[in-house]
């Protein structure tokens, strides 16, 4: 092979120094207390590990009764959202070495749905306002006897926003939301543009109408935390000015 | 405990339990139970696509995907489903788009297709493109295609509640007992039919690309009730998984061109497949891969890996068809797909043995005869369309189809017959289960027995197997079953109790573990993803033919593993040598 870069010599490096971090996890289970409380573990870790094996590494040789969601483990199935040192991440897509492990690195439940044991929140709001948008494809019939045709110009317009899974970083990382459980939150909103921009839906004015509520699309104050808290990249509040555009030129 | 009646019970919410529960849900009255939330189930992970013979980008037809997957499976297909899945996956992905699935587009606006490992054109002449994609998320578009679509439909989910038993009364399905997750409640659930689409098991393996809820839940209780597992030993090892993390980097990443080198840069699979090269199928990669490092031509200071190599694409081909998989690379390794080679290992990744079912989707009880009430789809499942080894993509289709015609053969059941009366305490196996781990003052820890089943798997029953490395499985598994018996839990909590879920899900693991190395150890041939080093070829007079395994329980309660074997369905293809 040709001469490897740094990046792979380091990639396939057998040398690791591990490190001693502390999680400082902010536990909260009403079984046994009624508040939450801030939680030290002292951990030995490989700095290229995720913050996700870290968690399990407590929970599986410290302390079982440590409590959050996890599936796949590399930042597809969205399950572990988390704010870790303040800021909305899946906790297998975050890697030790990039959230400051000198110091001590701080866990919590996801804001603005209630927490209902440690890291687990309750996500039925989040997935009632998902539903409340009609997120499936809506056509008026004619259907073809092959596939629809969609140009590959046509089927781009609305790829960001087909990456979305549903993890909830951005709709707990939106201070509208935070203080008005009622607002449908980036992540409904980033799934109502998904149909509104896909040529072949025919269902965007119902949408649009649901998003121009007084919860909707008009609450959205640009923050752009949610674009932030996205981890996969979606360029979520984009999205939104794209569906308040389109609210107001009903061109889409 | 609570008491719900249902028609329908479906178990699981990935891919064929969503496409079961959009056919039952307007047929008949319809529960999902499922461990996670819909859209965390691991069908989202695939990547590559779903193959049909769509033929929109060169001349293609269903017959070759059939033999292909024939071949692919190494004559232990049973050809008659075979054949099915692959005439019906035209219309499977054309229902998927009708439904909104945002497929990848030719410059005509159909839906693209791309090459992928084993699929080829007339009969082994050259790659074809067969795989319909949507960049490398195609599982994840599915999953979010069928969630929707669910959602549309009304399917009832009860999220995080986890299946534990199934009731049978007088040899027919009564429903299945289930436990809450948020609560600690016991349900049961009676139900005139039910399907289980709960999928794989691949986390008895340490390097795997499997989630960490892939425990095999729904294989072990219904082996548990005394039903057949069928080729558990046959156990996919996927080519391309992140080295010594097992997250999968797509085969479309070979089909948009990918190269797999070892440590003197040469393209070593030219000399195990002349033909399909780097598209052959995933057992022939993987065990070339395992002969390039057992023979010193491994990459990296121990040798112990190869590589993915894309530094020869175009950046735009990567972004627009590999994005997922590159940035997998830039996130775990922290390197530069552009211009650095990937290192890879082959990862766990898929299951082509489970409960045996016909191509309704029914559960046999036997080699022939079913049990009135009971489906099963998906990977939980084997029909078998994948024989000895999994073709690339047929997993997305083999959910599309077979998920359909369970979720309408159940539906259509429940219409015709009367609920079978719950046994007496139904729950109570379950109960004792939960009390027996939550009160439990054993030593043995959970981590520390899965740890050492996937260490032994690792060792032992991987790509290159023998005899004796399949003893020690055996044994190994043996040992560690009985520590099983004094594991402790420290949370003693009702509420989500997910300490307790990973004790049950253990237990789940071991016994499927068992089967896979009993299973193993008694064929004597080499077949797809099963590699004998002591018995290096394919014996098509004793092992053409599925293994069927079922749990003996003794009167003293210790249980042992009874093999039985059923013969193939041969309709088409003859066996011959298979070369790619």
């Amino acid at each position: 092979m040709e001469k490897h870069s740094a990046a792979l010599d380091a990639a396939e490096s057998d040398e690791t120094q591990l490190i001693t971090v502390t999680f400082r996890i902010r536990r909260f289970n009403p079984e046994e207390h009624p508040d939450p409380v801030w939680v030290d573990y002292q951990l030995t870790m490989d700095p290229k590990e995720r913050v996700l094996d870290a968690l399990n590494k407590i929970k599986w040789e410290q302390d079982g009764t440590l409590t959050y969601r996890r599936s796949c483990a590399h930042g597809i199935c969205g399950s572990d959202a988390m704010r870790i040192n303040g800021r909305n991440r899946l906790a297998c897509k975050t890697l030790i070495k990039d959230v400051n492990p000198e110091k001590p690195i701080t866990i919590e439940a996801i804001k603005g749905l209630t927490v209902l044991k440690d890291l687990i929140v309750d996500m039925d709001p989040f997935f009632q306002a998902y539903k409340d948008v009609m997120p499936f494809l809506i056509t008026k019939g004619n259907e073809p006897t092959r596939e629809r045709l969609q140009s590959a110009e046509d089927r781009e317009r609305f790829d960001d926003t087909t990456k979305c899974i549903l993890c909830a970083a951005c709709t707990s990382s939106c201070p509208v939301f935070w203080n008005d459980g009622q607002y449908f939150g980036p992540a409904a909103i980033v799934n109502a543009h998904r149909f509104i921009f896909d040529s072949r839906d025919e269902g965007a004015e119902q949408r649009l109408e649901i998003l121009n509520d007084r919860e909707g699309v008009w609450r959205c104050r640009t923050t752009f935390n949610c674009s932030e808290a996205c981890p996969r990249g979606i360029e979520v509040t984009k999205a939104i000015q794209e569906v308040k555009r389109a609210l107001v030129t009903r061109r889409f | 405990m609570q008491i719900h009646q249902y028609d329908t019970v479906i178990v699981g919410a990935g891919g064929a339990g969503m496409r079961a529960a959009i056919e039952s849900t307007q047929r008949s009255r319809t529960a999902v139970l499922t461990k996670l939330y819909p859209t965390r189930s691991h069908t989202g992970a695939a990547q590559g696509g779903m193959c049909a013979a769509l033929a929109n980008v060169e001349e293609d037809n269903w017959e070759w995907h059939t033999f292909d997957t024939v071949k692919g499976g190494d004559y232990l297909v049973d050809q008659d489903a075979a054949e099915i899945m692959c005439k019906e996956a035209i219309d499977a992905v054309l229902d998927l788009e009708k439904m909104g699935l945002p497929f990848s587009r030719t410059e005509q606006g159909r839906i693209d297709q791309r090459r992928f490992g084993g699929h080829s054109r007339n009969h082994g002449e050259a790659p074809v493109r067969r795989s319909c994609y949507a960049a490398d998320r195609t599982g994840h578009m599915i999953l979010q295609t069928l969630f929707q679509n669910c959602v549309k439909h009304g399917v009832e989910f009860f999220n995080e509640f986890y299946v534990l038993d199934l009731l049978i009364n007088e040899g027919k399905t009564a429903g299945v007992v289930a436990y809450e997750l948020a609560t600690g409640e016991i349900h049961v659930f009676q139900a005139k039919s039910v399907v289980f689409a709960s999928g794989g098991t691949g986390k008895f393996f340490k390097v795997s690309s499997n989630a960490h809820t892939l425990t095999g839940d729904g294989q072990a209780l219904v082996y548990r009730r005394g039903l057949p597992l069928e080729d558990m030993e046959f156990f996919q090892f996927h080519p391309t998984g992140i080295w010594r993390m097992g997250i999968l980097l797509t085969e479309g990443a070979r089909g948009e061109g990918g190269i797999l080198r070892n440590k003197d840069g040469e393209r070593f699979m030219e000399r195990y497949a002349p033909v399909m090269k780097d598209l052959a199928s995933r057992d022939v990669c993987s065990r070339a891969i395992y002969t390039e490092i057992r023979e010193g031509r491994g990459c990296g200071p121990d040798g112990d890996h190869v590589y993915l190599d894309l530094t020869h694409l175009p950046p735009e081909q990567l972004d627009a068809k590999l994005p997922d998989i590159t940035e997998f690379a830039r996130t775990y390794l922290g390197i530069e797909p552009y211009t650095d080679p990937i290192p890879i290992q082959p990862t766990a990744h898929y299951a082509m043995g489970g409960i045996p079912t016909n191509v309704e989707g029914e559960v046999l009880r036997n080699n022939t005869d079913i049990v009135p009430g009971l489906y099963a789809a998906g990977e939980v499942a084997c029909v078998s369309v994948h024989g000895a080894n999994r073709l690339g993509t047929n997993s997305l289709l083999d959910i599309n189809v077979f998920g359909k015609r369970a979720g309408i053969a159940a539906a259509d059941y429940a219409q015709t017959v009367d609920f079978t009366e719950l046994p007496e305490n139904p729950a109570e196996k379950v109960q004792a289960l939960v009390d027996g781990l939550r009160e439990s003052t054993g030593t043995e820890s959970v981590a520390q027995i899965r740890k050492e089943l996937q260490e032994t798997m690792d060792a032992n029953a991987m790509v290159y197997r023998t005899g004796a490395t399949l003893k020690q499985a055996v044994e190994d598994i043996a040992a560690l079953r009985a520590r099983y018996k004094n594991v402790s839990i420290q949370d003693k909590g009702f509420r989500y109790n997910t300490d307790l879920l990973e004790a049950v899900e253990l237990g789940n693991l071991l016994d499927l573990a068992e089967v896979l190395a009993v299973s193993a150890l008694a064929r004597e041939e080499s077949r797809g993803g099963h590699y004998r080093e002591d018995f290096p070829t394919r014996d098509d007079v004793k092992f053409m033919q599925h293994t069927m395994a079922y749990q003996e329980v003794a009167a003293d309660g210790t249980t042992s593993i009874r093999l039985d074997y059923k013969p193939v369905v041969t309709t088409r293809y003859q066996p011959m040598e298979r070369k790619y």
